[in-house]
This record gives C-alpha cells, sequence and structure tokens, in this order.
C-alpha cells in the first residue's frame, strides 16, 4: 500500500474511531447520532428487510434518466455548438454564469408546471448536468489536432461521420469525465428535489425518516446514498485514469 | 478593448434571447403554471417594498455572509495547510474531491439534528458547501507555486507565517481567487438549499410556502431575484478573476 493510500485508509478510520468514542462517552447524544457500528449494523437490517427496494430502485431510475438525457443532449449540443462560432460566443456568458445560479430554486416552479411527480426531480438533475457535458464536449473538441480534422475532409466524411469516427473518438477521456459529472449531478439533483418536496424515493425517505426522529432509518440511508456516490465516482474515475494511461497522457 | 465589447454584446444578445424564450415559454404554458416576465417584473417591484421581502431576505443575507465568512477563513486555513505539505496535498485532493461529488443535501437532517433548527444550521450547511471549493483551489494554488519562490523564502529564514504572507498567497492569488468566486456561488445555493427544507424564514422558505398557497407570482418573482443576483455578483467577481488572470 502506498504511503498516500495508508495517510488515506488512516484519516478515514481515525474519523469513524472519532465519532464512535464521542458516541459511546455521550458527547453526541443518541438522538443526533447513533454509534457507527450502530449504523453499519442498522444499515445490514434494512438492505436485508428489502423495505426500501421500490425507493432505492425510483430513486435510481430516475438518476439513470436524467443522466442519460444530460449527457445524449449535452454531447450533442456540445459538438454541434463547436461548429457554429456565433452561438458558442453568445452562450459563452451563460456558461460561465451557470453554475452559480441556484438551480434548485427552480424547483417549486417545475412543481407547480409539472406537478409533483418524477418530472421535476429528472428536470432538475438534467438541468445540472446538461452544462457541464456541453462546456467539457467543447473543451474536449477544441484540442482535435488540425491534422485529424484534415485526414476526415481528404476521406471525404461528411459531418456526422467526422463527428462519429474522429472527433469525438479523440475526446474519449473530455467524454469520460463529463460522463463522470453528469452522473454526480444526476444525483445530486434527483436525491436533493427528493429531499426537498416528493412523495416517494431514497431522498423522500430520508426527510421522513428526518421528521420521525427514526435515526435507525436515516443514518444506514444516508450512509448508502454515500456508498453509492463515491463507488460511482470512483468506478468512473479508474476507467479515466486507464483510459488516459493507454493514451500516455499520465 | 474590442474583446470586452464583444463580450458585452454577447451578454446582452443572451439576455433578450433568454427573455424572449421566456416570454414564449409564458405564450405556450399561459397563466396556470408561469408569469411573463413583464408581470414578474412589476410583481418584484412591488415586493421588494414590502416588510415580507426585507424580513427574509436580511435572514438571508445575514446567514450566507456569516457561511461566507466562515466558508473562507476555513477554507484558506485548509487549502494553505495541506498545500505546503506534499503527502497531506495528494492524500486529501482525491477525498475532497469525492467530498465535493457527493449530494451534500443528505447531510442536511444530520446537521439540523446536531445545530437545531434555525439561523446556525443554515449558516453550517453553507458553510461546507462553501469550503470544499475553496480548499481544493487554494490547496492546487499553493502546490503550483514555484519551488525557486519558496527557496528564495527559505534562504531569507522567513518564519511560517511570513512565508504565507509575503510569498505564498501573492504567488497563489489568482487561483485563490477562482476559489472564493466558485465558494461564494455555491455558499448561497448550500444556503438557500438549507432554507427550502424545514425552515421559518427566508428566500428558500419564501419559496417552499408559496407552492402550497399556489402562489406563481411569488415563486416566480423570488426566482427571478435569486437568479439575478447570483448572476450579476458572479459576473462581477469573473470579470476580476480574469483580470487577475491575465496580470499574472
Amino acid at each position: 500500500m502506498s504511503r498516500v493510500r495508508l495517510y488515506q485508509v488512516g484519516i478515514v478510520a481515525g474519523f469513524v474511531a472519532l465519532l464512535e468514542v464521542l458516541c459511546l462517552t455521550g458527547v453526541i447524544d443518541k438522538i443526533t447520532m447513533q454509534p457507527p457500528h450502530r449504523i453499519v449494523i442498522d444499515f445490514f437490517r434494512l438492505m436485508a428487510s428489502g423495505r426500501l427496494n421500490t425507493e432505492i430502485a425510483k430513486s435510481m431510475g430516475n438518476v439513470l434518466l436524467a443522466f442519460v438525457l444530460a449527457y445524449v443532449i449535452g454531447v450533442v449540443v456540445g459538438t454541434l455548438l463547436h461548429s457554429y462560432r456565433m452561438a458558442r460566443d453568445t452562450l459563452d456568458p451563460l456558461f460561465a454564469t451557470y453554475y452559480a445560479i441556484p438551480i434548485f430554486a427552480f424547483y417549486p416552479l417545475f412543481i407547480v408546471m409539472f406537478g409533483l411527480g418524477d418530472g421535476p426531480q429528472v428536470l432538475i438533475g438534467f438541468l445540472l448536468g446538461v452544462v457541464a457535458v456541453i462546456v467539457t464536449t467543447l473543451n474536449g473538441l477544441d484540442r482535435v489536432p488540425q491534422v485529424l480534422r484534415k485526414t476526415a475532409q481528404i476521406a471525404k466524411l461528411g459531418p456526422l461521420q467526422t463527428a462519429m469516427r474522429v472527433t469525438l473518438p479523440f475526446c474519449a477521456p473530455y467524454l469520460l469525465s463529463a460522463a463522470k459529472l453528469a452522473l454526480a449531478y444526476a444525483f445530486i439533483g434527483v436525491i436533493g428535489s427528493e429531499f426537498i418536496m416528493a412523495r416517494s424515493g431514497m431522498g423522500y425517505e430520508i426527510g421522513y425518516a428526518y421528521t420521525n426522529f427514526d435515526n435507525a432509518t436515516m443514518y444506514p440511508l444516508i450512509l448508502l446514498i454515500l456508498l453509492l456516490s463515491i463507488v460511482m465516482n470512483s468506478a468512473l474515475s479508474y476507467w479515466e485514469k486507464v483510459l488516459l494511461t493507454r493514451r500516455g497522457l499520465r | 478593448m474590442g474583446d470586452r465589447r464583444r463580450g458585452l454584446r454577447n451578454t446582452l444578445v443572451l439576455i433578450v434571447g433568454l427573455l424572449l424564450a421566456w416570454e414564449l415559454a409564458y405564450l405556450v404554458v399561459g397563466d396556470v403554471a408561469l408569469r411573463s416576465p413583464w408581470q414578474t417584473i412589476r410583481f418584484t417591484v412591488a415586493f421588494v417594498q414590502t416588510d415580507l421581502f426585507w424580513e427574509n431576505v436580511t435572514n438571508t443575507l445575514g446567514a450566507f455572509g456569516l457561511a461566507l465568512v466562515i466558508a473562507v477563513l476555513l477554507g484558506l486555513a485548509i487549502g494553505f495547510l495541506l498545500g505546503m505539505h506534499r503527502l497531506s496535498a495528494d492524500a486529501m485532493e482525491p477525498m475532497l474531491v469525492a467530498l465535493y461529488s457527493i449530494p451534500k443535501i443528505t447531510l442536511y437532517p444530520i446537521i439540523l439534528l446536531a445545530f437545531g433548527l434555525g439561523m446556525s444550521a443554515k449558516v453550517a450547511f453553507g458553510a461546507i458547501h462553501g469550503i470544499i471549493p475553496i480548499a481544493l483551489f487554494t490547496l492546487s494554488a499553493v502546490r503550483g507555486v514555484r519551488p525557486i519562490l519558496l527557496k528564495t523564502g527559505r534562504v531569507l529564514k522567513l518564519p511560517p507565517m511570513a512565508m504565507v504572507r509575503t510569498i505564498l498567497f501573492p504567488a497563489a492569488v489568482p487561483e485563490i481567487f477562482t476559489g472564493l468566486r466558485v465558494g461564494f456561488s455555491l455558499t448561497l445555493i448550500g444556503t438557500v438549499l438549507g432554507e427550502m427544507f424545514a425552515a421559518q424564514h427566508g428566500l428558500g422558505y419564501l419559496l417552499m410556502n408559496a407552492i402550497g398557497l399556489y402562489n406563481i407570482d411569488m415563486i416566480m418573482s423570488v426566482t427571478f431575484l435569486l437568479v439575478v443576483f447570483a448572476s450579476a455578483v458572479n459576473g462581477v467577481l469573473l470579470a476580476m478573476d480574469r483580470r487577475l488572470h491575465f496580470r499574472a
């Protein structure tokens, strides 16, 4: 194990141990937080009972939908914008400001427009992710060497074929980091909206458990969400690293 | 100068385009769920003169300001401490990135349980959103300072604080400023997000309350104000940011 990895494990283990001690000695009282070992036991019990399977499936389905929409639309729009300089320049201030805007503030408006269902949640997840995908795609396309474009021209490839066979494959590492962003944002958007206001889903269940002082459900669910997002993030990061190493970029 | 004029023109075209799209959406959807830009602006002008507005806006801005101060101080401290120590920086950076990408809103109940319902929970939640990006940008800025500058400091036998004040900070300022800009936005988002769940005051609370009352004017107006405030401040910070990077 490398020194860096050892350091990371030490930090996490130290943090968990500190929480355990604080909980057991009563510095953090029971109503605020259960000791970590208790959370893990509750976590396995909750997962084994299957009580929340439908909620988990529903949330993950919406996350997936928001992710696919944001990714596909983002890459297509990014590719189109790259060949329309004017449109890109005009949208540039929007891209620069977009992530300063609290997108969640639009959630109430979407609820009024589309009703309290899956629609507004998926829309928030989509909106959070799509611009990151567009910007990352544009970034990647900017780095395509001129010689590749010329080769495509000599081979008489049309715009669609050029994108599919030459420029987008070249941008694969960028497209992968766009996917990472879109997935993280889809997750934040869907779970966050469920948490603010919804009728079902993991985020909703956390809010519900909070209002009912049901720590035995709340903490395991929070743990589940943290684990899911960290696992998804590291899996894509690992893939990204493999891709970059193969290209000799890292 | 030409570049700046082009930027201004793009911004204006964009604003007009967005207003047109909004008006179009209003014509399609109608009064049931939307208000036109003109109606929204008119309602907003009347709304900002009410006590209700000032009560909630001072509440939100108070929480936001406090959260921002905490986020900046802690973020800078964490960034400098980790950035000056190679191993800590290498180990903590990916962990901070992972923390950055989790849905922090799910942690809000824990903060509520720890701080109780009210101002302090909101401040804590806003600060958490801002600390991580500020720390990340500061960390990479400090780590990226040219070694020759650090060597000069060591030759002059500067004590650690003087090193930070006279060498690290000035050299890292452009990137740190970018971190502060991102931190500003995220702290605002965090504060409003906190208000949207279980709060009794603030703009976020007004928004959620308006759903129940089906007060579309209020929803449109508060959303509009938040978007205008966030983009205006970000625009100013972005301009300063670019100038700093240009100079460096």
